[in-house]
């Protein structure tokens, strides 16, 4: 996984890193499996790997394909970035280790969730349950969020592209963000 | 030891995460810029679904005659975060393809110099 997103940060071919976030994404999915979350790999594979990447390749047959040249790595963003990973590396020495029972964040209302949802909402899916019913206003500002989202998709490229010449194209786009 | 394994799923999740951050300051061209936050939003998600896993537990579908899930929450936030990334991701592509339309670029740097070119020559119209 590390080497694809490495291989994204040199590429320039702008098709072939769509490719590549595709990849990544799908790679990305594999490890929730691993790491025991199934809804979000789903989601995951489903949302991040195939309606980014039509999104993306549709920008791309609407704007170029190529990056405009190859360029050597820059001395002070690098700089930059390695000295922030080096801090936030520090940070973890302090973090529960990986898969530890008893880290601070299963001690909350996750374990509460996970006796009481089947008597109190229903589903064997923890998971469900708390996103419908316990997290119910998150969820209902996630769709707020994609509507606003697919709002502003249509009044960036829908109405100015329709009256300049009729492109079938755009108004796709403009769908395929509703369904998201 | 120990502490190199119990702690290397952050490791990772930074080294991924500052891949993105770099692309996002460094890369000129926009779709390039998107891709670097795409990058680094998968890498937080990682981080999230990580932090849920319990060791010996298994997916929170309740089962009989199993004790150990993992934590649901992280599980929720993400499944949220994730169709919201997509959301920005998709308005940040509808202004590239905008940004196309009025500059016939999408480097940032060539769309700063016409920028100025532009300025420029609206001051000396006025002056």
């Amino acid at each position: 996984m590390a080497v694809t997103a490495f291989s994204l940060v040199r590429i320039h071919n702008l098709f072939a890193a769509v490719m590549m976030l595709g990849i990544y994404s799908l790679l990305a999915a594999v490890l929730y499996v691993v790491m025991d979350a199934v809804d979000v790999a789903f989601t995951e594979a489903a949302v991040g790997a195939g309606i980014s990447t039509v999104l993306m390749l549709g920008t791309l047959a609407l704007t170029t394909r190529m990056d405009k040249e190859a360029k050597p790595l820059v001395p002070v963003p690098l700089a930059i970035v390695t000295a922030t990973g080096a801090l936030l590396i520090y940070a973890t020495l302090d973090m529960p280790h990986y898969g530890d029972p008893g880290a601070p964040i299963h001690h909350h209302v996750g374990p509460y969730y996970i006796e009481k949802s089947a008597s109190e909402v229903g589903p064997p899916n923890i998971v469900t349950s708390v996103l419908a019913s316990y997290r119910g206003y998150d969820t209902l500002g996630e769709v707020t969020v994609v509507f606003t989202a697919a709002v502003g998709v249509m009044a960036l490229i829908g109405r100015s592209r329709r009256r300049k010449k009729p492109d079938p194209k755009s108004e796709n786009h403009g769908r395929k963000e509703q369904q998201a | 030891m120990e502490t190199f394994y119990g702690l290397f799923n952050y490791w990772i999740v930074i080294v991924l995460m500052m891949m993105g951050f770099y692309m996002v300051i460094a890369q000129h061209n926009l779709i390039k810029k998107i891709i670097g936050l795409n990058v680094f939003q998968v890498s937080v998600f990682v981080f999230y679904i990580s932090m849920s896993k319990i060791k010996g537990g298994t997916a929170p579908i309740l089962t009989d005659g199993i004790e150990i899930y993992s934590n649901p929450l992280p599980h929720v936030l993400i499944l949220t975060a994730i169709v919201v990334g997509v959301a920005t991701t998709a308005l940040g592509l509808a202004l590239t393809v905008r940004i196309k339309d009025a500059f016939d670029t999408i480097e940032d740097d060539e769309i700063a110099i016409l920028e100025k070119e532009d300025q420029e020559r609206e001051r000396g119209t006025i002056s």
